[in-house]
C-alpha cells in the first residue's frame, strides 16, 4: 500500500513539473498580449489558478471537518489540516500575485479596497487556524475545535469570492458582470492557457495535498512507533 | 416543583422540543448569569471602564480633533467595542470553566444548543450595556450624529453576530494554552468582516442617509449574523464536550 502509494505520488511529482512548463510556455509564449494592460496581464493565469485550488482546498477543510464532527476519526484530522496548509499556501499566492499586478496595474502595491481586505482578512484568519491547533494539547479536541474553526473561517472565502462580485470594486471581475458591471469576460485565445493552467493548479494542489496527509500520516505512525519503544523500555 | 423539573427535563432532552422548552432552558442561562452579574458586577464594570480607558487612550494617540471626528469616530466606537467586548467575552466563559460551573451546566437537561443561546444572549446584553454607556459618551465628546434608528440598527447587528461568533471562540478559547492570548488571535480576524460591513454601513447614515448604500451593507451584516449563529448554535456541542 504504502509503496505504491509513493509510486502513484512520484508520477503525480512529474507530471506537475511537466503540466508546468507547459503552462509557463502557453502563459508567456503562446497567450496573445492583452491590449490595455499588456504583458503584466499574464500574471492573471497563475493569479486564478491559484484562487482556485486556494478557494477548493479550504472547501475540502470543510468537508473533513464535518467528517471529524461525525466520526471522530484522525484520517478526517489530518485532511483537514492538510488542505488547509496548502490552502493558506495558494491564497498567500494570491495576495503576491496580486500584489504584484497591482503595482504594474494600479501603480500601487496594495489599496484597502473591498476585495484586497477581505482576501487579506481571509489569509488572517487561517494563520490563526495554525495558532489554534497549536495551542490545543488534547489530539480529540484539536480535531473538534479545528474542524468548527475551519467552517467558521470558510466563511471569510465565501466574502472574498462574492466581494467584487456584490460590490463595487478598483478589483476586475472576468466571469460574471460584476457589481460595477465591468465584467469583461476572456478573449478566445486566452482560453488555452487558462483552462490549462487551471488543470496545471489542480494537479498540483492535489498532489501537495496527498504529500502532506501523508506526511502527517507517517508523523502519527513515528509516534506511534516511539511510544511502544518507551513503553517497551520500562 | 416537581413535577415542573420533570417536564423541564422532558422539554430539554427531546430532540424535537417545544417552544416552551426552548425558551424556557435557555432563559435560566441568562437569567443565571443576569443575577450573578447583578451581584457581583464583575464583567460589566470591567469592561465600561475598558471601553473608557480605550476611548482616552485613543484620542491621545490620534488627537482626535472635532473636524476629524465625523470621519473617524465610527470605526474607533467599534474598535473601542471590540476591544471591551473580548474582555467579557473571555471572562464569561472562564468564569464558569474555573469555578466548575461548566461542567453543571453540561450536566444540565438540556441540549448543549440552548446552552450557547443562553450563554450567547447573556453575552449580548453585557455588550449591550456596555453600548449604551460608550454611544452617548461618543456623542458627547465628538459631536457625532449616533443617536438615530439606522445608526442604532446597524450597532445592533454588529453586536448580535459579535456576541454570536464570539461565545462559540471563547468556549474555544478556554479550553487551550494561553487561553487569554488566544480569543483575540481567533475572533479578531473572524469578526473583519462584520466590522467592515458595520462601518460602511454607519457612514451612509452619518453621512446623511443614502438608504441605496446602506442596505446591501445592512444585508451583509444580517447574512453575516444568520451563518455564524447557525454554525456557532450547530456546533456549540463538538466545543464544550470533554
Amino acid at each position: 500500500m504504502n509503496e505504491r502509494e509513493a509510486q502513484v505520488l512520484t508520477v503525480l511529482n512529474w507530471l506537475s513539473l511537466a503540466m508546468m512548463a507547459v503552462a509557463i510556455y502557453l502563459v508567456f509564449l503562446a497567450a496573445p498580449t492583452e491590449v490595455t494592460m499588456g504583458l503584466s496581464q499574464r500574471i492573471f493565469y497563475f493569479h486564478v489558478g491559484s484562487g482556485w485550488v486556494g478557494a477548493a482546498a479550504l472547501f475540502v477543510a470543510v468537508v473533513a471537518g464535518l467528517g471529524v464532527l461525525r466520526t471522530g476519526r484522525r484520517s478526517w484530522d489530518r485532511l483537514a489540516q492538510s488542505s488547509i496548509a496548502v490552502g493558506l499556501v495558494f491564497i498567500t499566492m494570491i495576495i503576491v500575485t496580486g500584489s504584484i499586478w497591482a503595482k504594474a496595474a494600479w501603480n500601487t502595491w496594495w489599496t484597502w479596497s473591498p476585495r484586497l481586505t477581505s482576501a487579506a482578512v481571509m489569509w488572517l484568519v487561517y494563520v490563526a487556524y495554525f495558532m489554534l491547533r497549536s495551542a490545543v494539547e488534547d489530539p480529540g479536541k484539536r480535531a473538534r475545535f479545528a474542524a468548527v474553526y475551519g467552517m467558521v473561517g470558510f466563511v471569510t472565502v465565501l466574502g472574498t469570492f462574492l466581494s467584487i462580485r456584490l460590490l463595487a470594486d478598483i478589483h476586475p471581475t472576468v466571469f460574471g458582470a460584476g457589481a460595477a458591471d465591468t465584467g469583461g469576460g476572456l478573449a478566445s485565445g486566452m482560453h488555452p492557457p487558462f483552462f490549462f493552467s487551471l488543470a496545471t493548479f489542480s494537479v498540483l494542489g492535489v498532489t501537495l495535498m496527498w504529500h502532506s496527509v501523508r506526511l502527517a500520516r507517517l508523523a502519527d505512525e513515528i509516534e506511534e512507533l516511539r511510544i511502544r519503544l518507551v513503553l517497551r523500555g520500562r | 416543583m416537581r413535577s415542573e423539573r420533570e417536564r423541564e427535563t422532558l422539554a430539554g432532552s427531546g430532540s424535537g422540543r417545544a417552544a416552551g422548552g426552548f425558551s424556557r432552558s435557555a432563559g435560566a442561562i441568562i437569567w443565571k448569569d443576569l443575577v450573578a452579574e447583578l451581584r457581583s458586577k464583575e464583567l460589566v464594570s470591567a469592561m465600561l471602564v475598558f471601553a473608557v480607558i480605550v476611548v482616552v487612550v485613543f484620542n491621545f494617540a490620534v488627537e482626535l480633533r472635532l473636524e476629524l471626528a465625523r470621519q473617524t469616530a465610527i470605526g474607533f466606537l467599534w474598535i473601542t467595542i471590540l476591544f471591551a467586548g473580548m474582555l467579557g467575552l473571555n471572562r464569561s466563559l472562564a468564569r464558569e470553566k474555573d469555578r466548575g460551573c461548566l461542567d453543571g451546566l453540561l450536566l444540565a437537561p438540556m441540549s448543549r444548543g440552548m446552552i450557547f443561546v443562553g450563554k450567547m444572549v447573556g453575552n449580548l446584553v453585557f455588550i449591550v450595556a456596555v453600548e449604551i454607556v460608550v454611544v452617548p459618551l461618543f456623542v458627547f465628546l465628538f459631536a457625532v450624529p449616533f443617536l438615530q434608528p439606522g445608526f442604532l440598527l446597524v450597532i445592533l447587528l454588529g453586536t448580535v453576530g459579535f456576541a454570536g461568533v464570539g461565545t462559540l471562540l471563547s468556549a474555544m478559547a478556554v479550553h487551550t494554552r494561553a487561553r487569554d492570548v488566544m480569543l483575540p488571535i481567533i475572533l479578531l480576524p473572524v469578526t473583519i468582516p462584520l466590522v467592515l460591513a458595520a462601518v460602511r454601513a454607519s457612514r451612509m447614515v452619518v453621512d446623511g442617509w443614502a438608504a441605496l448604500e446602506f442596505w446591501p451593507w445592512a444585508g451583509i451584516m444580517i447574512a453575516y449574523d444568520v451563518i455564524m449563529i447557525t454554525i456557532s448554535y450547530l456546533t456549540f456541542d463538538f466545543i464544550v464536550e470533554e
